[in-house]
């Protein structure tokens, strides 16, 4: 019996470009499923189709402006006076000093997280007595706390040395101090977790070479603890960025995402698409953020980790 | 002066507590250097344990172990023994020459002569051409080669083996088994080698300590004259079977089967 050629394989996209596809195919469904949602709206009167009761949301122009307005106001002047910057360049320079602050913050909370999960790893009594502490800390609302953490600051408590090595000032130095509380306890919790993950005999081992406590660390346990580690820098990526932003308001602060959206909320019913493009430039920060942590994530670990399995031809 | 002595050793878990466990019972044991001893026995029986006490990775509840001479905690200091366990325990982030160097950095061995004595043990399992892998690119019986090169690269008069190829098929199982051997001949190591297995124990030693079931006491020792070196010859000889019935018939005695 004759054998039928074989199929001609499918050209090879690349995977990078398979991703961005779907990610862009998923942004073009939900711009769709908004618009839709909107012209049910205008079609039944603000209420849901074949019913009398009212849509959820309701889908006029200002609670939820056209996709296209919000691009539209993002490449307009932000204001009517006369040299009034583009929305775009004013959310964008205001993002990145957003971002130097959550970036000291998360430097500072990576550092201090690290540091107690080190802590509560070599010495199960402080675990027991402190982690208590350390998760109350996290269910004290930030908005109580991030007023008192300003009041500091303009009181002196940075060290000056400190505050310059992230080329702040106090009051920016506030803020990333409150984006750094919000930082330190995913790494905290997955740094413990990471360094005691090595194998009991892995220990052993160490241990039959005579290696010191330092060394096992070194050697062993900080190794080990890294893709734990960098598990809790992408969530707290997003959450130095959140506390950055709920830091700037009580810093009075005239930059800054935080400023941005306050003021559009403030002047929400003459331009809503203003408030959105900023929820929109907020939002990026935090994905380019991760996506940065996710690359230096796949630079560490390049050698020493199993390539996925091959997916189809 | 011998390799390891055990003398009068008892070794009790939680001792005190409701929940204490007696697990060995007046060990009294000499290894002379350059021998291979097996020590087997049923699961629970104190042979991992037993193996431990002597690496200093547990201490006795009374008696002494002197392992070259030196207390068992002094002869770890002075990293008198290597050991290899059942699973591999490689570092996954280092590649396989470094997983071999890792106890010569532990003992600040200068850079050159790290990777010249791994290279050299590397050589001695043949995986000679295999420095830059990750564990994760080599199968099971190549990562405990890695292991065992690992723990022969400080070139310690002792190796301490714990069940190694506990977790390998029987085909790979039987190399490594003649493996061992040849490298046991060529560097005149002392083994101290935990198993389960009776044709395994018997193939590979010069004694094999039969152990009782928990609280594990040494119930015979039984030498095996079998002659070097030993190979898929030696599998089918006669001598070999006889001895492994004889094994079997002290596991037996023993309260085992």
């Amino acid at each position: 019996m004759q054998h039928t050629a074989a199929a001609p394989l499918r050209p090879r996209v690349p995977k990078w470009l398979r991703s961005a596809l779907m990610f862009l195919g998923i942004v073009l469904v939900l711009v769709a499923l908004w618009e839709g949602y909107k012209a049910i709206g205008d079609a039944t009167g603000g209420k849901i189709p074949f019913t009398d009761a009212d849509l959820p949301v309701r889908p006029d122009d200002t609670s939820m402006p056209h996709i296209a307005d919000i691009f539209d106001s993002l490449f307009s002047p932000v204001s009517r006076a006369k040299n009034a910057e583009v929305l775009v360049v004013l959310l964008l320079k205001n993002a990145l000093v957003t971002w130097h602050r959550a970036f000291a913050g998360f430097l500072l909370g990576t550092v201090a997280g690290f540091g107690l999960g080190a802590l509560f790893a070599r010495s199960r009594l402080l675990e027991r007595g402190l982690m208590p502490w350390v998760v109350v800390s996290q269910t004290i609302p930030l908005i109580a706390i991030a007023p008192m953490i300003v009041i500091w600051g303009g009181q002196g408590a940075w060290p000056d040395w400190l505050v310059r090595m992230f080329f702040l000032d106090a009051t920016g130095f506030s803020v990333a101090v409150i984006s750094a509380y919000l930082t330190f306890f995913p790494v905290t919790i997955n740094s413990l977790r990471g360094l005691r993950s090595p194998d009991p005999q892995a220990v052993e081992l160490m241990r039959s070479y005579a290696a010191s406590e330092t060394e096992t660390l070194v050697k062993l346990r900080i190794p080990a603890s890294l893709p734990y580690l960098f598990t809790a820098l992408k969530i707290s990526a997003t959450a130095s960025v959140i506390g950055a932003i709920i830091g700037e308001l009580p810093a009075g602060l005239g930059d800054g995402l935080g400023r941005s959206l306050l003021t559009f909320s403030y002047y929400y019913i003459s331009g809503p698409e203003k408030l959105y493009a900023a929820i929109l430039v907020s939002a990026l920060l935090g994905i380019v953020f991760v996506g940065l942590v996710t690359l230096a994530e796949r630079i560490v670990t390049k050698r020493t980790t199993r390539p996925p399995a091959a997916m189809g031809a | 002066m011998t390799a390891v002595s055990i003398s009068n050793v008892s070794k009790v878990f939680n001792e005190g507590s409701p929940d204490a466990l007696r697990a060995l019972q007046d060990i009294d044991l000499t290894i002379e250097p350059g021998e291979f001893v097996s020590l087997i026995g049923p699961s629970g029986c104190g042979k991992s344990t037993l193996l431990r006490l002597i690496g200093d990775l547990l201490q006795p509840t009374s008696g002494s172990v002197t392992v070259a001479g030196k207390p068992a905690q002094q002869a770890r200091l002075d990293r008198e023994y290597g050991m290899v366990f059942q699973a591999a325990t490689l570092l996954e982030w280092r590649s396989v020459l470094k997983n071999v160097e890792l106890p010569l950095e532990v003992m600040d061995v200068p850079k050159a002569e790290r990777t010249a004595k791994a290279s050299r043990m590397l050589d001695l399992v043949q995986l000679g051409e295999f420095h830059d892998h990750y564990p994760w690119q080599l199968s099971g019986g190549m990562q405990q080669r890695v292991a065992i090169a690992r723990a022969l690269s400080f070139e310690p008069s002792i190796l301490l083996m714990d069940e190694p190829f506990g977790a390998l098929d029987e085909m790979t199982r039987e190399r490594m088994q003649t493996e061992v051997l040849d490298i046991w001949s060529k560097t005149g190591t002392t083994v101290v080698f935990v198993t389960h297995s009776i044709p395994e124990a018997v193939f590979l030693s010069t004694r094999v300590v039969v152990m009782s079931p928990r609280p594990g006491r040494i119930a015979d020792v039984i030498a095996v004259p079998l002659g070097q070196p030993r190979d898929t010859d030696t599998r089918e000889d006669d001598a070999y079977y006889e001895k492994m019935t004889e094994v079997r018939e002290a596991l037996r005695g023993a309260g085992v089967t």
